[in-house]
C-alpha cells in the first residue's frame, strides 16, 4: 500500500456549467392530526419554501441539525415524498430536457425517471433485503427495467463492484448482506446506487453509521466516482467538516429554511448567518489547542408547527432587533461571490450591521 | 492503597509528574475474551494504562476495538459469555476484579459510575426524571436520603448540568434529547462517584447540544475535581475534552500520552493515519490519506502487531514479533518497531 495521498474532488469533472438540478419555491408540509375526524389545522412546515441549483458535475451540500428539513428535500428530489408547493426540475439524461418531478406520473415514466435518479441511504444495514444476494441487489434496478440478459446482468455487477472497490468482484455475488462489514455494505449500496448509469445522485448521510477509517474511503470512492463518472450529487450531512470534503457548495438549512449558501471555502471562511456561525463555532475539531469561541445562540430547536411569519431563527438569534421582527423571513440575496445569506443584519456587500459578534477564525 | 512503588510504575505511562498521590485508576495487563461458538474473541489484549486523580482519559477506536469492552469490565457489566483472563484493575488501589457480586454492586454509582451509549433513551416513561434518579439514591445512599435531601441533591445536580430544577418533576417525554442527556449525567453523579465513565455520552446529538454538554462535563472535571473515562470513535470530540488520550486498535492499546503530545506528534502509525485523515473544518484543507483495508477479526487476530495487514510502515519483525507498549517521550507510550518511521507531520495539505 503506498502513502501517497488523494487529490479531492473540489473540482470535479464539471460540465460545462450547465444547471443539472434546479428547485423553485419547495416545500413541504406535513399535517398534524388531533383526532380522526378533525381536519388538521396545524401543520409541520418541514420544507419551506427553499430554491436553489445544483450544476452539472457538482455537488451541493446540505447541512443542518436533525429536524431542519434536509432528509425531507433529498426524499422529494428522488420522488419518495411529494412536494406540498414548487417545482423541482431535473435534466433528463435521455433528451437533455429540464423536466419536473411533479409531471412524473406514469409507470413508464417513473421507470425512465429512476434511471437517471438515484438515492443512497444512510444506514447500510437497513436498506438492503437481507434475504437477497449481494448480486440481486446491485441488479435489481435492472430486473426492474427489463434491462440486459442474465449474463449481461452479471457482467455490469462484477464491473460496479470492481469500481467501487469490492474486488476480487466474484465472490461477493452471491453472499449475502449479513456477511459483509458496514463499509462494505456501503459500496453495495453506492454499486446499486450507479448501476443504471445516473447522473443525479442524492446521498443521505452516507458515513454518519460508519467507522473513521472505514468513512474514509467511502469518502474517497464517492469523490472518485464523481469524478470519474461526472455524477451531480446532492451530499445531506449534519457534519460541516464532512461537507468541507465532499461538496464544492454548502447550503445550511434551518426549520425548513435556506438561510445561507455558498461555495465551500467561501463559507468557512467568511461565514455570515449568525446560524452558520453559531453552528461553526460548535463543530468540534481535532486539535487541542484550538481555541474555542463562544456558541452564540440562544436556546434549543423547536419544531416549525405553524411558524410566524417573521425571521425563522429569531427565537435563537442573540442579535434579532425590531426589524428582524417586524419583518417577514428575510429573503436569501445575493451578498456577491456567489454567497446568498437571509439576514436583515448582512449588509449588500455581506457586512455585518447587528451587535458586536465574537470573531471566528477557522483557517489560522 | 498501594505501594508507593507500583503507582510509580504505573505512571510511566502518563506521567504527570505534578502528582504525587497515587492515581485514581490503574489498569494492569487486563486481558478479556468473549466465548462464542466459533471460538474465543480476543476483545481485549494485555492493557494497561492510570488515570491520575482528576483528570480525564478518553479512549478511541473503531466499533470492536475493544474500548467499551474495557468500560464494562471496569464496572463489572460483562455479558455472560466473557472471560476475564487475567489483571488488575485498582480503582483507589482496590482490586475491583477480586470483589464478589454484592462489594462490586455496592461500588457501582457509589465509587464509579457510568453514562451508557444512547442512555438518554432509557428514561422510564411512566415516571418522573426525579424519581428515577431518587431511586439509584435510595439504593445506595447509606442511610437513605429523605425526601428533602434527596430534592435539594437533585436541584443541585440539575443546576450542575444546566437543566432548570423545576424539570424535576417532569416526565422523560417532557425533555429534549439534549437535556435527557444532562439528566444522565446529573444521576451518574447522584452518589458522588470517585470516577466516571462516559460511553459516547454525546453521539446522536446535534452538534450544538453536543458542545453545550462537553462544557458541562468539563465543568464537572474542573469544579468537582472528578475523574473521567471518555470513550469515543470521535476523535474530534476526545481532542476537545480529555487530558489524556489512549488510542485503540483491535484489542489492544497502540498509543497513550498527554493528548496535546498525542495529536501534535502522533507516533503510532494508526494515529498517525487517523489523524491525518480525520476532515476538520479548520486550517488548511489536507488531502484525506489512505487507510486501507478493515479491522481485523479477532476470532483469529493477526500474528505480531495487530495493525501490520494495513500498516504502511510494516517489516517482517511485525509479522512475527508483538511490539511492546514502550515509552518514547516523558508520558507518551506506542506499540510500534518502526514509529521512526512515521512522519512528523500530517498528511499533506492540498493546493
Amino acid at each position: 500500500m503506498s502513502i501517497d495521498t488523494y487529490e479531492t474532488g473540489a473540482e470535479t469533472a464539471a460540465g460545462d456549467g450547465r444547471v443539472r438540478v434546479k428547485v423553485e419555491n419547495l416545500h413541504k408540509l406535513f399535517p398534524i392530526s388531533r383526532g380522526l375526524f378533525r381536519k388538521p389545522t396545524e401543520y409541520v412546515h418541514a420544507v419551506d419554501g427553499i430554491d436553489f441549483e445544483i450544476d452539472e458535475g457538482e455537488s451541493l451540500g446540505l447541512v443542518g441539525e436533525s429536524g431542519c428539513g434536509k432528509t425531507t428535500t433529498g426524499r422529494m428530489l428522488v420522488k419518495l415524498e411529494g412536494a406540498t408547493e414548487g417545482q423541482i426540475l431535473i435534466r433528463d439524461a435521455e433528451s437533455d430536457e429540464m423536466v419536473a418531478v411533479t409531471s412524473i406520473n406514469s409507470r413508464e415514466d417513473q421507470k425512465e425517471f429512476r434511471k437517471n435518479v438515484q438515492m443512497i441511504f444512510q444506514d447500510p444495514y437497513e436498506s438492503m433485503n437481507p434475504r437477497r444476494t449481494i448480486f440481486d441487489i446491485i441488479a435489481e434496478p435492472l430486473a426492474v427495467q427489463n434491462m440486459g440478459t442474465t449474463e449481461e446482468r452479471e457482467k455490469r455487477v462484477v464491473e460496479l463492484l470492481r469500481l467501487v472497490g469490492l474486488t476480487p468482484p466474484e465472490p461477493f455475488l452471491f453472499r449475502y448482506p449479513h456477511e459483509l462489514s458496514g463499509g462494505q455494505r456501503q459500496r453495495v449500496a453506492i454499486a446499486r446506487a450507479l448501476v443504471m448509469d445516473p447522473t443525479f445522485v442524492v446521498a443521505d448521510e452516507p458515513t454518519s453509521m460508519l467507522d473513521v477509517s472505514i468513512r474514509i474511503s467511502i469518502m474517497r470512492l464517492m469523490l472518485e466516482l464523481a469524478e470519474k463518472l461526472g455524477v451531480t450529487y446532492l451530499y445531506i450531512t449534519h457534519d460541516l467538516a464532512v461537507a468541507r470534503y465532499m461538496c464544492d457548495k454548502i447550503a445550511v438549512m434551518y426549520l425548513g429554511k435556506i438561510v445561507e449558501m455558498a461555495p465551500t471555502e467561501e463559507l468557512l471562511t467568511n461565514p455570515m448567518h449568525p446560524y452558520t456561525r453559531a453552528l461553526l463555532s460548535a463543530v468540534p475539531v481535532p486539535d487541542p489547542s484550538y481555541k474555542r469561541p463562544p456558541v452564540q445562540i440562544e436556546g434549543g430547536v423547536s419544531r416549525a408547527i405553524n411558524p410566524a411569519p417573521e425571521c425563522r431563527f429569531i427565537a435563537r438569534c442573540p442579535f434579532a432587533i425590531e426589524v428582524c421582527r417586524t419583518n417577514p423571513h428575510p429573503p436569501l440575496d445575493d451578498r456577491g461571490n456567489e454567497h446568498v445569506v437571509a439576514c436583515y443584519l448582512v449588509g449588500p456587500d455581506g457586512e455585518w450591521t447587528g451587535a458586536p459578534r465574537v470573531e471566528l477564525d477557522l483557517h489560522s | 492503597m498501594t505501594a508507593t512503588g507500583e503507582t510509580v510504575a504505573g505512571e510511566r505511562f502518563v506521567g504527570v509528574a505534578t502528582h504525587r498521590e497515587p492515581p485514581i485508576l490503574e489498569v494492569r495487563n487486563l486481558v478479556m475474551n468473549y466465548e462464542t461458538r466459533a471460538g474465543m474473541v480476543s476483545a481485549v489484549e494485555d492493557v494497561s494504562f492510570t488515570l491520575p486523580r482528576g483528570k480525564s482519559l478518553g479512549l478511541v477506536g473503531e466499533s470492536g476495538c475493544g474500548k467499551t469492552s474495557i468500560a464494562l469490565t471496569l464496572m463489572r457489566l460483562l455479558a455472560s459469555n466473557a472471560r476475564i483472563l487475567g489483571g488488575e484493575v485498582l480503582l483507589d488501589g482496590e482490586n475491583l476484579l477480586e470483589l464478589d457480586p454484592e462489594e462490586m454492586r455496592q461500588r457501582r454509582w457509589d465509587d464509579l459510575s457510568m453514562v451508557f451509549q444512547g442512555a438518554m433513551n432509557s428514561w422510564n416513561p411512566v415516571y418522573t426524571v426525579g424519581e428515577q434518579i431518587r431511586e439509584t439514591m435510595d439504593i445506595h445512599w447509606d442511610p437513605k436520603p429523605t425526601t428533602a435531601q434527596a430534592r435539594a441533591k437533585i436541584e443541585e445536580l440539575f443546576k450542575l448540568v444546566g437543566i432548570n430544577p423545576e424539570m424535576i418533576d417532569r416526565y422523560p417525554h417532557e425533555f429534549s434529547g439534549g437535556m435527557k442527556q444532562r439528566a444522565v449525567i446529573a444521576m451518574a453523579l447522584a452518589c458522588d462517584p470517585k470516577l466516571i465513565i462516559a460511553d459516547e455520552p454525546t453521539t446522536a446529538l446535534d452538534v450544538i447540544v453536543q458542545e453545550q454538554i462537553l462544557e458541562e462535563l468539563r465543568k464537572i472535571q474542573h469544579d468537582l475535581g472528578m475523574s473521567i473515562i471518555y470513550i469515543s470513535h470521535d476523535i474530534a470530540v476526545i481532542a476537545e475534552i480529555t487530558d489524556l488520550i489512549g488510542v485503540m486498535y483491535a484489542g489492544k492499546l497502540v498509543e497513550i500520552g498527554p493528548t496535546s503530545d498525542v495529536f501534535a506528534n502522533p507516533k503510532h502509525p494508526y494515529t498517525w493515519l487517523i489523524l491525518s485523515s480525520t476532515p476538520s473544518i479548520t486550517g488548511p484543507r489536507r488531502a484525506l490519506a489512505p487507510l486501507e483495508g478493515e479491522p481485523p477479526n479477532l476470532l483469529d487476530p493477526p500474528s505480531g502487531c495487530r495493525f501490520h495487514p494495513r500498516c504502511p510502515f510494516a517489516t517482517q519483525q511485525c509479522v512475527d514479533v508483538e511490539p511492546p507498549l514502550e515509552e518514547i517521550a516523558p508520558g507518551h507510550a506506542i506499540a510500534c518497531w518502526n514509529y521512526e518511521r512515521v512522519p512528523s507531520t500530517l498528511a499533506r495539505v492540498e493546493t
